[in-house]
């Protein structure tokens, strides 16, 4: 019921984007989805998109596994293009046909911001799709450590976002073994009206709540009891390391974005 | 009612990098009536077949026969709820399933699903949960505030007043002190002679599946490797060992004592009373002679 769900999974795979340092891949998405902005002409979204392929590529991620989690937000996307498509009335008239009246920025626009819904899904997903968990939130800490002396409390941050990466597997088969048992017992939760889908909902809800409120207390009794007290003077065992392929994809993306810079009308 | 898998697959996360075979080829009949035992190594697929024989899984490959409805791999299937009202699972840790305000209100849960008029469900929650060794002063309660065991009978009381034809048990004991494991399969037991149940039952514990079952499947990596009487499967102790199982404390002794003594009783007994008339017999005759 959940197989097909792709956000926030890691795939291995030995690619160059799977060994880079986390902290380049969080300062890249993070310019990356800066930068798209740039863009908005054909040139550009052509340059974005080559960038974005080519990112896809280097990442070894099979793309019929990456199209089938998509799914879902492509209708999303083409939601988002029909709405362009209806609601800007600039430029010239193209197409008429009773009320509805279709514009030629309407199109453009349409395009465009779709593309740009599309490329961003697409990086970000990438980006956990390349790298694990643990890596992220190592990557998170480490870049807003700085932040520590404005008392933001990064450790603890950083910790509480591992904790609840690290849960998502485990609620997701929580929640098919719930639903299997409810629908065992008579639950339709795919069909019938709408106001029993959602009346459905409360026999797989509790549970889960119950559940991880349980896990919850468990968890940070088993943290006491290993000793867990903060993040001061609290030593890793990953360390991070920079590589030449980091600097290089860094490079990458700002001379794109130069480009952009150079190419945008 | 009649099931019967015929070489079914099931591959969970199909058409994704996560793509993992679970059973293979796994061909099984429960006639009405039996009680089976399914035993196997942890993650042999046991639990899989199991999902299987309700239609929460529908096959990759090959076919279920539920009754008269058929499910075939790579179809949709309609209409799988009248199915799921003839076969009731009690799955591992059942107590998780748990939900309402009250007990009551728990169990009647699945029979109101299944569309049994509320004053019936009362009727036959006050049953189940004198089936499961509970009071009905436990009635108004909420399954919240019981104890774990308490929680499992209450939720096994859930399935049995759905009054399913076949009964579908994944380690139902699992976790319960020995008392109360004795006092759950015993009545499990009961219900299957009373009521003609077809009972499916996945153990680990081997004195279970020797004292209760009809029939035994073994599985391993997905497969099914062997069937059989208790008698048959218990009398090839070094296979069992093989894979990773064991056999029952009576069957052990048995073998123990056959060594030590020098001598080899007629065929493999599976309760204390048998094996000790066996031995009594054997030693009397050996003096007489
Ligand atoms: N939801 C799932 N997603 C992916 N793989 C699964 C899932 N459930 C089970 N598997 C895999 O399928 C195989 C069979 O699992 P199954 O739960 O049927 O084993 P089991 O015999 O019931 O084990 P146990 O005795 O531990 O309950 C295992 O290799 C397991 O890793
Ligand atoms: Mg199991």
């Amino acid at each position: 019921m959940m197989e097909k769900m792709i956000f926030g999974r890691y795939v291995p795979a030995d690619s160059i984007i799977h060994k880079m340092d986390p902290r380049s891949k969080l300062m890249i998405i993070f310019l990356f989805v800066c930068i798209i902005f740039l863009a908005n002409n054909v040139v550009t979204y052509a340059l974005i998109g080559i960038y974005t392929f080519f990112m896809l590529g280097l990442s070894k991620v099979p793309v019929r596994f990456l199209y089938g989690g998509l799914k879902p937000v492509l209708w999303l996307v083409l939601f988002t293009l029909v709405l362009q498509l209806f609601f800007t009335k600039e430029g010239a008239l193209l197409f008429e046909w009773g009320p509805v009246k279709i514009y030629e920025e309407g199109v453009r626009m349409g395009i465009f911001i779709s593309l740009r819904f599309f490329f961003l899904i697409l990086m970000t997903s990438l980006l956990t799709l390349t790298t694990t968990p643990i890596e992220i939130t190592d990557g998170l800490e480490t870049l807003l450590h700085p932040l520590k002396k404005v008392r933001f409390p990064v450790h603890e941050m950083a910790l509480m976002m591992s904790i609840s990466l690290r849960f998502i597997p485990t609620l997701m088969q929580e929640t098919d073994k719930i639903m299997k048992a409810q629908i065992a017992r008579g639950v339709e939760f795919a069909s019938g009206p709408f106001k029993e889908r959602i009346k459905a909902v409360i026999p797989l809800l509790i549970p889960l709540f119950v559940s991880s409120f349980k896990r919850a207390e468990e968890l940070a009794i088993a943290m006491e009891a290993r000793g867990y007290r903060g993040g001061e003077g609290r030593t890793k065992y990953r360390q991070l390391s920079w590589q030449r392929a980091d600097s290089f994809q860094i490079g990458l993306l700002i001379l794109l974005t130069i480009l952009l810079y150079l190419l945008r009308s | 009612m009649d099931i019967s898998l015929q070489h079914v697959e099931y591959r969970y996360q199909a058409n994704t990098p996560f793509e993992s075979l679970a059973i293979e080829d796994v061909s099984i009949e429960i006639p009405t009536g039996i009680y089976m035992a399914i035993i196997g190594h942890t993650g042999s697929g046991k639990s899989t077949v199991l999902q299987h024989l309700n239609a929460l899984l529908q096959p990759s490959k090959g076919t279920v026969k539920i009754g008269e409805h058929e499910i075939k791999g790579g179809q949709k299937n309609k209409n799988l709820k009248k199915v799921r009202q003839r076969v009731g699972i009690v799955f591992q840790f059942p107590e998780h399933q748990l939900f309402e305000e009250t007990v009551e209100k728990d169990i009647i849960f699945g029979p109101l699903n299944f569309g049994v008029s509320e004053i019936e469900a009362k009727k036959r929650a006050r049953i189940a949960l004198k089936q499961v060794g509970l009071g009905e002063e436990i009635l108004e309660k909420s399954p919240f505030d019981l104890s774990g065991g308490q929680m499992r009978r209450v939720a096994i009381a859930g399935v049995l007043a759905m009054e399913p034809d076949v009964l579908v048990l994944d380690e139902p004991t699992a976790g319960l002190d020995p008392r109360g494991r004795k006092e759950v399969m015993d009545m499990f037991y009961a219900l299957h002679k009373d009521r003609n149940l077809s009972t499916i039952l996945v153990t680990h514990s081997m004195e279970d599946a020797a004292r209760y079952a009809d029939q035994i499947v073994i599985m391993q990596q997905g497969k099914v490797v062997k069937k059989g009487t208790p008698e048959e499967i218990f009398s090839a102790p070094t296979e069992l060992v093989q894979m990773g199982l064991d056999v029952p404390e009576v069957v052990r002794f048995q073998l123990k004592l056959e060594e030590k003594m020098g001598m080899k009783l007629e065929k493999i007994h599976l309760t204390i009373d048998e094996l000790s008339s066996a031995v009594t017999d054997q030693l009397s005759r050996g003096v007489r002679s």
